[in-house]
């Protein structure tokens, strides 16, 4: 069974159709790269597995988006439930105005996951999967707010990771960073592969030829081509996606 | 040629006009300060301020604004008990909670409280708010502290909510992303990252609104009861800084001593309302770096 899987979905900002039956199906520990020019849907689509599209006003949907089986659309979902399950990167790293444990523990403290030397323990188990924990061991108490761009997402991560979210929507998380820090975010993911289902959104080809296993390509609010990675860069099956793979367009 | 003088007449007259306001408050600050230091040749600086009694037409006079201090401090203290909690909820609920409809008409009848002059709400205080404070304490006058806090609050709550609200907004919205992506309801992101973040503004919003209050004059002079004696509660009648300057500047020969208490009085309100800005200002500017 697919982690995500997303059947005729179609998105309506007012009169404006952003998504055209779209149909897709994540597979679980795997990265997933959505590629596209901008404005073509992909970070809608994105924000359609967690509902995040629900806070725009005058948005309307049709289709069902399924995650791990259950249906999110056709049915009012748990939000607090599925957003917890379903995590989010943004674009520009938004660590809470808080310490930096109190970003970590955000999440775990809204759930009431946890207390008292068993937060501490998922803070410090959390910050160590996104290997901050060394850097920011002395500095737990200090506002997030003061740490460099790459810390603050890496933080960010961390959030997700310490609320055991099991899917990772990554909204062009490396775009404010600058190239090592977006390799590192890289490496990041690649050890993170094992335990979540990572979807990233990237306005970079080379990134999604990077770090993805599977690449969908999206064009005009259609998901034009899915499949592997190797396949979509090499051997496309569509016109459309050669011609924006080779840089004849986007 | 002839532009170039036009140009440097111009530049003249903006930079008069400019300067002229700073001009105007550097006068007025010092004619405060030359009236109002004068009593202090015959009434000690301490003596003035922790003076229990305040009878300026006695013989000899008694001119010791204690009551008075204690009086502005009263009525504002209980202000800002009401005027802060209710401000900053209405600012949260007009930014966060309420929708776009009723935000506006909301957002219209603030203005519309802030646009009632203060002797209107004085005489509304006067004739419904004293009456039923008499009764409802069964105390033989409504004209008292409590009375004058409420009407104050009213006051108040316009920059409150005004100036919190727009702190709220300037909260930047990927933290409100942030939260509710990681589950959070509305209420917890409202109290556990938008609140952090909009602090300073609101603080500050509290600032100005206390400032508001404290050099505050008709509408405490019309319902406080200008009693100049040291309360001991809140259902008794005050007198504050600002009514005593207005009730009695009138009446006092100008070089008398009672003259010269009364500016200094005005050199008090100042150093207040001075700090009470300054503060606010810190937060404001926290704010923005």
């Amino acid at each position: 069974m697919s982690a995500i899987e997303i059947r005729g979905l179609n998105l309506y900002y007012g009169k404006f159709q952003a998504l055209i039956n779209v149909n897709m199906a994540v597979e679980a520990k795997r990265i997933t790269a959505l590629i596209g020019s901008s404005g073509c849907g992909k970070s809608t689509l994105l924000r359609c597995i967690n509902r995040m599209n629900d806070l725009i006003e005058d948005v309307r949907t049709e289709g069902s988006v399924k995650v791990d089986g259950a249906e999110i659309y056709k049915v009012r979902p748990d939000f607090v439930k599925l957003r917890k399950k379903v995590g989010m990167v943004f674009q520009r790293p938004n660590p809470f105005p808080l310490s930096v444990y109190e970003n970590v523990a955000f999440g775990p403290r809204i759930h009431h996951m946890a207390r008292g030397s068993e937060l501490d323990g998922i803070v410090e188990a959390s910050l160590k999967d996104v290997l901050l924990w060394d850097d920011l061991k002395d500095k737990l108490k200090r506002s997030a707010l003061g740490l460099s761009l790459e810390q603050r997402q890496r933080l960010c991560i961390a959030r997700l990771i310490a609320v055991r979210s099991e899917v990772l929507l990554m909204d062009e998380p490396c775009s404010a960073l600058d190239p090592m820090a977006t390799l590192k975010i890289e490496e990041l993911m690649q050890r993170l592969k094992k335990d979540y289902t990572i979807i990233i959104v990237t306005h970079n080809m080379q990134q999604a030829a990077r770090v993805s296993e599977d690449t969908g390509f999206m064009l005009l609010g259609e998901l034009v081509e899915f499949g592997r990675t190797e396949e979509i860069f090499t051997k496309p099956r569509d016109k459309r996606t050669e011609d924006y793979i080779t840089g004849r367009f986007g | 040629m002839l532009k170039k003088i036009k140009e440097f007449i111009i530049e003249r007259l903006i930079f008069l006009s400019g300067i002229a306001s700073i001009v105007f408050v550097l006068l007025i600050f010092i004619f405060l300060l030359k009236e109002g230091i004068s009593i202090f040749k015959t009434v000690g600086l301490f003596d003035f301020l922790s003076g229990r009694f305040w009878y300026p037409i006695s013989d000899p006079p008694k001119l010791g604004i204690l009551p008075l201090i204690m009086g502005s401090l009263l009525v504002t203290l209980g202000a800002v008990v009401i005027a802060v909690p209710l401000g900053i909820a209405s600012a949260f609920y007009i930014a966060e909670v309420a929708s776009p409809r009723v935000r506006d008409a909301l957002k219209s009848c603030v203005e519309v409280l802030s646009a009632i002059p203060s002797v209107v709400l004085g005489f509304i205080g006067m004739v419904t708010l004293v009456p039923f404070v008499k009764a409802l304490f069964k105390i033989p006058t409504g004209l008292t502290a409590f009375s004058g806090s409420i009407m104050l609050a009213f006051m108040a709550l316009p920059t409150i909510i005004s100036i919190s609200e727009d702190a709220i907004n300037a909260v930047p919205r990927q933290y409100k992303e942030g939260a509710i992506a990681l589950g959070a309801t509305h209420w917890q992101t409202l109290y556990r990252v938008i609140i952090h973040g909009a602090m300073p503004g609101v603080i500050a919003a509290s600032m100005l609104g206390i400032g508001r209050v404290i050099g505050e004059t008709m509408a405490v002079m019309m319902i406080t009861g200008n009693a100049a004696v040291i309360p001991t509660t809140f259902l008794q009648p005050v007198r504050t800084l600002t009514a005593t300057i207005a009730a009695e500047m009138g009446e006092t020969v100008r070089g008398s001593e009672h003259y010269y208490a009364l500016f200094a009085i005005g050199i008090v309100l100042f150093v207040i309302s001075f700090l009470i800005n300054v503060t606010a200002d810190l937060f404001l500017h926290k704010d923005k770096r």
